[in-house]
């Protein structure tokens, strides 16, 4: 077992496909992130919890090039995401993010919301764009609703187009970014049902989340943070039941 | 305005836009939003201009400020000082038949709502200047009240003709003035035996008082900087003084950007203050709601 | 047809004096009135895409990291807006008027300058106007939520992606109601460019009555609906555009 790692778990896999080293980020004086590191496998399904303030969206956003950062850096497939020269086209092509506001298009129906990246950015012809995209609205169970604008949906629907529009992009990894803060409570779980299929089908997925139940069932490793860096983490079962640090218990006690 | 932007969050979300339209409180906002210096320092640049040497400037600096300080007190007494007396009749006019169209607008009478309706859409989307001219030929030159004759002097005509518009939009106001007191104020006092006229005279139209004063006041202003509009009907003001005194010097063209820029500078001299209480009186209103 | 028309306007002149309705029997007339008409509705179209196209590139400059660029629109757009357009309409045409370069006309002697009144016209209502779009389009700007741009962002859109897929056709809907509105104003304000004796509606109206002092109660009411009629289908057309904009949920609550 490599003592070097940060991690107790075994990883005897190839690299890893996001790898954050050491990641400082600051808004003018105050310190968001003082130093976080992480890696992920590829096919592997990570939470990042902890109180709000902490950190977490931050550090997913970095991941996306959305924020910028410090110090540290942050590697996917090996290649630098805070790097001045980097194609960021290629970049968001390999990570796809999704929104706690949904931040859909208001202006385009479901169908071309889904549409629009493929045609305009990768300039792919529409025939093929337009079935990947009914494939994918069919996929995240909005069959019928390809022609309704984001207004005349509910909040988990509009939340399952932005997932169908960033997959339409054909991501490595997808970022979720507290995704479900928003919704209604019985809208909550059609969002949760399409991110753990996707899940099931090997899609590397990072997610920001306050659902606990969610958390313990879908992720392979859970992150705890609180004030910037990351207090501690473990499979679901060992984080869950057998906390070290106070802190973390101290939460999980506010929130179980 | 009429229209709402969704702040929930099962909606998208799109913030309200900040501009409203300009017979809003644009205006006023606007002119506040000018750093105060701007406009006295274009005016003053084109004063300067002339005197700068240009080919055609045939007028030393010394000659063209005599001119200027000569015409000076005639400009602002007999002038601008009579664009402010046109702009006060004209609102004083147009408010107190504003307010009366406003609420014929929302009258029970289905008739007098129509009228009303299409009076405010005929005046409101007339050009000034089509109206101006229209008033100004068809109102005679004196009028006769019992047995004396009292004469009708052009300025007054033009106040008449500018009145029409202003009273358009001021009905306007009046009536969204009016419809934003929610209707429990009109059933709590229904309830307790107030006839409408008494309901609208004592308890709504006191309300929206204050409601009215700052688009009131934007009209104001948007009012007095269409005042030089009567200058074309021959009206004696600042701008038709001003080509009269260009004139009676000769026309020479470096007297063109002084006496401009002076028409300019004082419009907005007048105007800044306005703007700015406006916009002082809005924000405390909307802090007591 | 024409001659019933005619014949019944030459009676209604005959039996009432004060409604000589001359522009509708006499074809001399008539032409003074369409030559007008047409003067105005071509101002009122050049005015209002110069006015638009103004209006969007001073809103793109607005949002430049240049803050000499910046200064420059501000400054415009406080000169525009709050000064009176007729007095604008002048200093354009006599002050500005008078620094431009003339040609040799078109009947070989006599000096035109460059610019003609029309022209000033054109300039001065388009610069007047485009003021109030800059403003306009910019705070359309402003509404649009920074998460949405940056959802395009994270999908991959460059700046002019983002701009032209997202920014502007939601920045347009916003804008839309005030800019209906400024527009309308705009082409009221046209009639000012009588002051400097350009040959539209309302001067060919005005000369009209001056030289048929019979003909003024005519000459005005059909000058009063004419120019309500231009408004009125000005107004209808983009109501309807602003109506086909109309996206569920965004803008207007039914």
């Amino acid at each position: 077992m490599p003592a070097s790692t940060t991690t107790e778990q075994t990883w005897t896999q190839d690299q890893p496909i996001v790898s954050i080293k050491d990641v400082r980020k600051s808004f003018g004086t105050f310190e968001v992130l003082k130093g976080v590191s992480m890696d992920i496998m590829k096919g592997e399904v990570i939470c990042i919890i902890g109180p709000s303030g902490s950190g977490k969206s931050t550090l997913i956003r970095c991941i996306n090039a959305l924020n910028d950062i410090q110090a540290g850096s942050i590697t996917i497939e090996g290649q630098e995401v805070h790097d001045a020269d980097l194609d960021k086209l290629a970049l968001r092509k390999k990570v796809g993010m999704v929104f706690q506001q949904y931040n859909l298009f208001p202006h385009k129906t479901a169908l071309e919301n889904v549409m629009m990246a493929p045609l305009k950015v990768l300039k792919q012809p529409k025939e093929e764009v337009e079935k990947r995209a009914r494939t994918l609205i069919k996929k995240v169970r909005l069959e019928g609703k390809e022609n309704s604008y984001p207004g005349e949906l509910s909040g988990g629907q509009q939340q399952r187009v932005a997932i169908a529009r960033s997959l339409a992009m054909d991501p490595d990894v997808m970022l979720f970014d507290e995704v479900t803060a928003a919704l209604d409570p019985e809208t909550v779980k059609e969002v949760l049902l399409t991110i753990k299929e996707l899940a099931a089908d090997g899609m590397t997925c990072i997610l920001v989340t306050h659902e606990m139940a969610f958390a313990r069932e879908v992720a392979d490793q859970i992150y705890f943070t609180d004030k910037g860096v990351i207090v501690e983490h473990g499979a679901p079962d060992v984080f869950f039941e057998n906390a070290s640090d106070p802190r973390t218990k101290e939460f999980l006690g506010q929130i179980l | 305005m009429a229209h709402s932007f969704n702040q929930r969050t099962d909606l998208p979300v799109i913030l309200e836009p900040k501009f409203k339209a300009p017979d809003a409180l644009g205006f006023s906002r606007w002119l506040v939003g000018m750093p105060p210096w701007a406009l006295p320092a274009v005016a003053v640049l084109m004063m300067l201009w002339p005197i700068a040497g240009h080919a055609q400037a045939v007028y030393s600096a010394e000659k063209i400020i005599d001119i200027m300080l000569k015409w000076l007190p005639l400009l602002l007494t007999k002038g601008f000082l009579m664009n402010v007396v046109i702009s006060f009749f004209t609102m004083l006019f147009g408010t107190i038949a504003g307010l009366f169209l406003g609420l014929g607008r929302v009258s029970e009478n289905g008739a007098v709502r129509s009228i009303s309706w299409l009076t405010v859409q005929l005046f409101r989307n007339s050009p000034w200047l089509v109206l101006l001219f229209i008033v100004m030929l068809t109102l005679p030159f004196e009028i006769r009240i019992g047995g004396t004759y009292i004469p009708v002097p052009d300025w007054m005509k033009a106040v008449f003709g500018l009145s029409l518009p202003v009273m358009a939009n001021i009905a306007e106001i009046v009536r969204g003035a009016i419809q934003s007191v929610p209707s429990a104020q009109w059933e709590a006092a229904q309830s307790l035996a107030f006839s409408r006229r008494q309901i609208m005279w004592q308890i709504i139209l006191p309300q929206c008082f204050k409601r009215m004063i700052p688009p009131w006041m934007n009209w104001y202003a948007i009012m007095t900087m269409a005042t030089p509009l009567v200058s074309l009907l021959g009206v004696t003001e600042l701008v038709t003084l001003s080509r009269q005194a260009m004139e009676a010097e000769g026309n020479n063209p470096s007297l063109l950007m002084p006496f401009f820029g002076f028409a300019l500078l004082i419009f907005f001299i007048y105007c800044y203050p306005i703007a700015r209480f406006t916009l002082r009186l809005e924000s405390k209103f909307a802090l007591k709601g | 047809m024409i001659d019933i028309i005619q014949s019944f306007f030459r009676d209604l002149a005959e039996t009432y004096p004060k409604w000589n309705f001359i522009f509708f029997y006499e074809p001399a007339q008539w032409e003074r009135v369409v030559s007008g008409l047409y003067v105005t509705i071509k101002l009122s179209v050049v005015c209002v895409i110069l006015s638009v196209i103004i209006g969007i590139a001073g809103a793109w400059a607005q949002g430049s990291p240049s803050r000499i660029i910046r200064w420059v629109v501000q400054s415009y757009i406080q000169f525009f807006r709050n000064t009176p357009p007729l007095i604008q309409l002048l200093f354009f045409y006599f002050a500005l008027g008078q620094f431009t370069p003339t040609v040799t006309g078109p009947d070989g002697w006599t000096e035109q300058p460059i610019i003609s009144n029309v022209g000033w016209a054109i300039i001065s209502l388009s610069f007047f106007a485009g003021a109030f779009n800059v403003e306009i389009f910019r705070s359309g700007i402003e509404a649009v939520p920074n998460s949405t741009l940056e959802a395009a962002e994270s999908l991959g859109f460059t700046r002019a992606q983002t701009y032209t897929n997202v920014t502007f056709p939601l920045a347009l809907r916003v804008s839309l109601p005030a800019l209906n509105n400024n527009l309308i104003n705009l082409v009221k304000t046209t009639t000012q460019a009588i002051a400097i004796a350009v040959p539209e509606l309302l001067y060919e109206m005005v000369s009209i009555w001056n030289d048929y002092s019979s003909a003024q109660n005519a000459a005005m009411t059909v000058l009063f609906f004419t120019y309500i009629a231009l408004v009125g289908i000005l107004a209808f057309g983009m109501h309807k555009w602003e109506k086909r904009l109309l996206v569920p949920g965004f803008g207007k609550a039914s």
